[in-house]
């Protein structure tokens, strides 16, 4: 399915990350928007309300994350596809309703642009530090896909891509961006929308007798409708059975859960992306993810100025996590080495999987600003001396 | 005139609720003598008096005892998150505007816990009816004091008596700005009844409260009997005053209670005013909001 | 079960269907003509169901079936006799 031209802004624009993303929305045909303001995400739903009224979207400000964070799944519901956004204090009010749209399986997107943390932390400067909560943030077990931009073309590219992935897999999709990605100023190609791939709902179309709202295709997957549809679905966050009605028994939790976690588990070779470089043959490779990913990019090249022999591992999907490249990778190789905006998150995640067979190095910031390249360049050099 | 009576088969006529409940998902779990099954009888006699489109009616709820009600009724049905169901109605209200959208909450979800998202809703005056059982009480998890409590009354975290003032709930919805108000008690089943209608028929945001006993937990740790007592009660300290200043509706505990309709008045819903803003602003570029 | 009071002495009946009533007693203490009882019988669940005992009284104006909360009662008149 193509994009509709409407409101698909098709040439090379200037754009912020944050604008860039209200721009891919917009082109994933995105028509309902929920927000709350808040540093340094609001520049996206101000673009959104500026931009909405004249290609028939709704946008609502709401009360607060909360509210927005529900008021999409029911728009969801109600046929639209939808969006809300926000940052680290809004987002960790977001998770009980991150866990109701895995739990309902509500194709939708949350976008989190990331700021020094904890608590108000740094409302102005970037961090990485919601990463795991993207993964874990919501109570019990549940499946989710976490994308990871590094420039305004890829916060618009991967916004579609988010919607995209989340009617795939009837799940929500996190797009993890961080301030600097959201602020920092490009050049964006916006490709004309019949260039412009959508994923399209899956709508369900067999015997409505036989219709039921959590039967899985063979993707494990199910076909969705929505309210009004004549169906008369019930959708509750209780554990259910495929009906849809509360069914608290274990045998209940253990089939829906598992399929939760399984259809994205399973499935994690088609949803895995990464881009590597120079990878085969490396001693080291760096593995990083947003902006860090082009802030490592000086220390790699000045290590392999020097005769490293130096890969480039970058998530694109940070969840699922490519689990089995990192562990192929660390027979081949001497160490990794993870520049995070954080104190060690996504770094536990390459440690499990390279499980003592390679050193796993992290170089931590605390956030309020990017890495100097030349602390990550220090701790290359140190592991390929080994 | 016998035509004019209710045209059942004489053998065996059917209870006409039945088709908008879930029977497939009875007994319900609400507990002998409690109000909230009364109350879904009478939204379900409303519903059958209303005309709508069934198809087009969407049930929302919370959670609590009273959010079980979108679980058993035959509608397009949605059991939220604790204090949420507002929200999450006008994500599906604005998504869809030709839908209907019902919340059905109790007065802990709605008044504490979603009390945010209550006032704000009538501010904007969303099209939606919400309707609010209130039996004084956290029921499911157990009987702690709500913003519904009365004063003196016990509950499991007010186990010397609760000193806080509880809501006024329609004086709330009234200065809000909800366009339709009313309040009633599981023993006014025909006025009730009515009351829901009435709310369904309206545009905006509408409020009917309904004061529905809790045996299990309101009633028999306050010493007040069973279900049947407190209907009792009901029945006997009501008071009719429909159209009345709000701010006078006040509940004290076991004291006489207020009922009626108490507003009905016109204000453009959210969506009416967007679209009419819009249409100034930008004249023929713009084309009005349908979903 | 459903038990089906139709003595056709009154205006109306009631149908009660014993096995989903929880024995509150609404039906019984809000009939407008004070037609029903609650059974000394119990229902499979220990609860007393109501019964018609005066069924010439009931005008089956359904004030029980609105009034239960366990959708075990409904009232409902009869039908004048076709002429």
């Amino acid at each position: 399915m193509k994009a509709d031209p409407k409101g698909v802004l098709t040439g090379a624009i200037f754009l912020d990350g944050d604008h860039a993303c209200a721009e891919g929305a917009i082109a994933a045909g995105c028509r309902f928007v929920a927000g709350y303001p808040i540093t340094p995400s609001t520049e996206v739903v101000e673009r959104i309300a500026d931009r909405f009224p004249l290609i028939g979207g709704m946008f609502i400000q709401m009360e607060d994350e909360i509210a927005s964070s529900i008021a999409i799944q029911g728009a969801v519901w109600g046929g639209k596809k939808a969006m809300t956004v926000t940052s680290g204090p809004g987002f960790s009010l977001m998770m009980e309703h991150i866990g109701l749209a895995a739990m309902t399986e509500v194709p939708c997107v949350f976008v989190d642009v990331q700021r020094g943390g904890p608590s108000t932390g740094l409302p102005t400067l970037p961090g990485q530090g919601d990463m795991m909560q993207a993964r874990w943030g919501s109570h019990g077990d549940y499946g989710i896909i976490a994308l990871c931009p590094n420039s305004p073309q890829e916060c618009f590219d991967f916004t579609i891509k988010a919607f995209n992935l989340s009617e795939q897999y009837r799940v929500p999709v996190l797009l993890m961006m961080d301030e600097c990605v959201g602020h920092m100023t490009e050049r964006v190609i916006i490709p004309p929308a019949d260039q412009i791939e959508l994923y399209p709902r899956r709508y369900y179309d067999g015997p409505k007798e036989e219709f039921l709202l959590f039967k899985p295709d063979k993707d494990m997957v199910p076909p969705i409708v929505k309210a009004g549809d004549g169906y008369n679905i019930h959708v509750t966050g209780l554990t259910h059975d495929e009906k849809g009605y509360p069914a608290m028994t274990v045998p209940a939790q253990e089939k829906l859960v598992r399929r939760l976690i399984d259809k994205i588990k399973l499935n994690a070779d088609k949803i895995v992306e990464y881009k590597e470089e120079q990878v085969e043959g490396a001693d080291v490779v760096v593995v990083t993810y947003g902006i860090t990913s082009r802030v490592a990019i000086p220390a790699i090249e000045q290590a392999r100025a020097e005769g490293m022999k130096v890969g480039h591992l970058r998530l694109i999907v940070a969840w699922p996590f490519p689990e089995k490249r990192i562990k192929e990778l660390a027979s081949k190789v001497k160490a990794f080495v993870v520049p995070e905006i954080n104190y060690g998150q996504m770094v536990l995640e390459v440690e499990r999987h390279v499980a003592g067979k390679a050193r796993v190095e992290l170089v931590g910031h605390g956030g309020g600003a990017v890495h100097n390249p030349k602390d990550i360049y220090n701790v290359i050099k140190n592991s390929v001396k080994g | 005139m016998a035509e004019d009576l209710i045209d059942v088969n004489e053998s065996m006529p059917t209870n006409t609720v039945e088709e908008y409940l879930r029977m497939d998902r009875m007994p319900h779990i609400w507990c002998p003598g409690c109000g909230i099954g009364t109350t879904v009888n009478c939204f379900a006699h409303a519903l059958e008096q209303s005309n709508l489109d069934l198809q087009k009616v969407a049930i929302v709820s919370g959670i609590g005892c009273t959010g079980r009600v979108a679980g058993y009724i035959n509608l397009d049905s949605f059991h939220t998150t604790h204090g949420r169901a507002i929200p999450f109605a006008t994500g599906l209200k604005l998504a869809n505007p030709e839908l209907k959208v019902v919340v059905y909450s109790g007065d802990g979800d709605l008044t504490a816990i979603g009390g945010n998202h209550f006032i704000h809703a009538a501010r904007r005056n969303v099209d939606m009816t919400v309707i609010l059982i209130n039996n004084f009480i956290y029921g499911m998890t157990g009987g702690q004091v709500a913003p519904t409590t009365p004063l003196t009354a016990t509950a499991s975290t007010t186990p010397h008596g609760n000193f806080e003032d509880s809501f006024n709930l329609p004086y709330l919805a009234e200065s809000c700005g909800a366009v339709y108000v009313a309040r009633w008690t599981a023993y006014h089943v025909r006025h009730t009844t009515k009351a829901i209608k009435e709310a369904l028929a309206k545009k905006g945001f509408s409020f009917v409260e309904i004061l529905a006993p809790c045996p299990t937990l309101f009633s028999r740790r306050n010493k007040l009997g069973d279900g049947l007592d407190q209907m009792k009660y009901f029945k006997e300290q009501s008071e009719i005053k429909n159209d009345i200043d709000t701010k006078t509706a006040s509940l004290s505990f076991q004291g006489k209670i207020t009922v009626g309709k108490f507003v009905d008045r016109e204000r453009p819903t959210y969506l009416d005013a967007m679209n009419e803003y819009y249409g100034k602003k930008f004249g023929d570029k713009y084309t009005p909001y349908n979903g | 079960m459903v038990e089906t009071e139709q003595k056709k002495k009154g205006l109306g009946s009631v149908v009660i269907n014993a096995e989903r009533c929880k024995g509150c007693g609404f039906c019984v203490e809000f009939c407008p003509t004070d037609a029903m009882k609650l059974s000394d019988q119990y229902n499979a669940k220990g609860y007393h169901p109501p019964v018609l005992v005066s069924p010439e009284k009931c005008n089956g104006c359904n004030m029980c079936g609105l009034q239960c909360p366990d959708f075990a009662i409904y009232g409902f008149m009869f039908k004048k006799k076709q002429k």
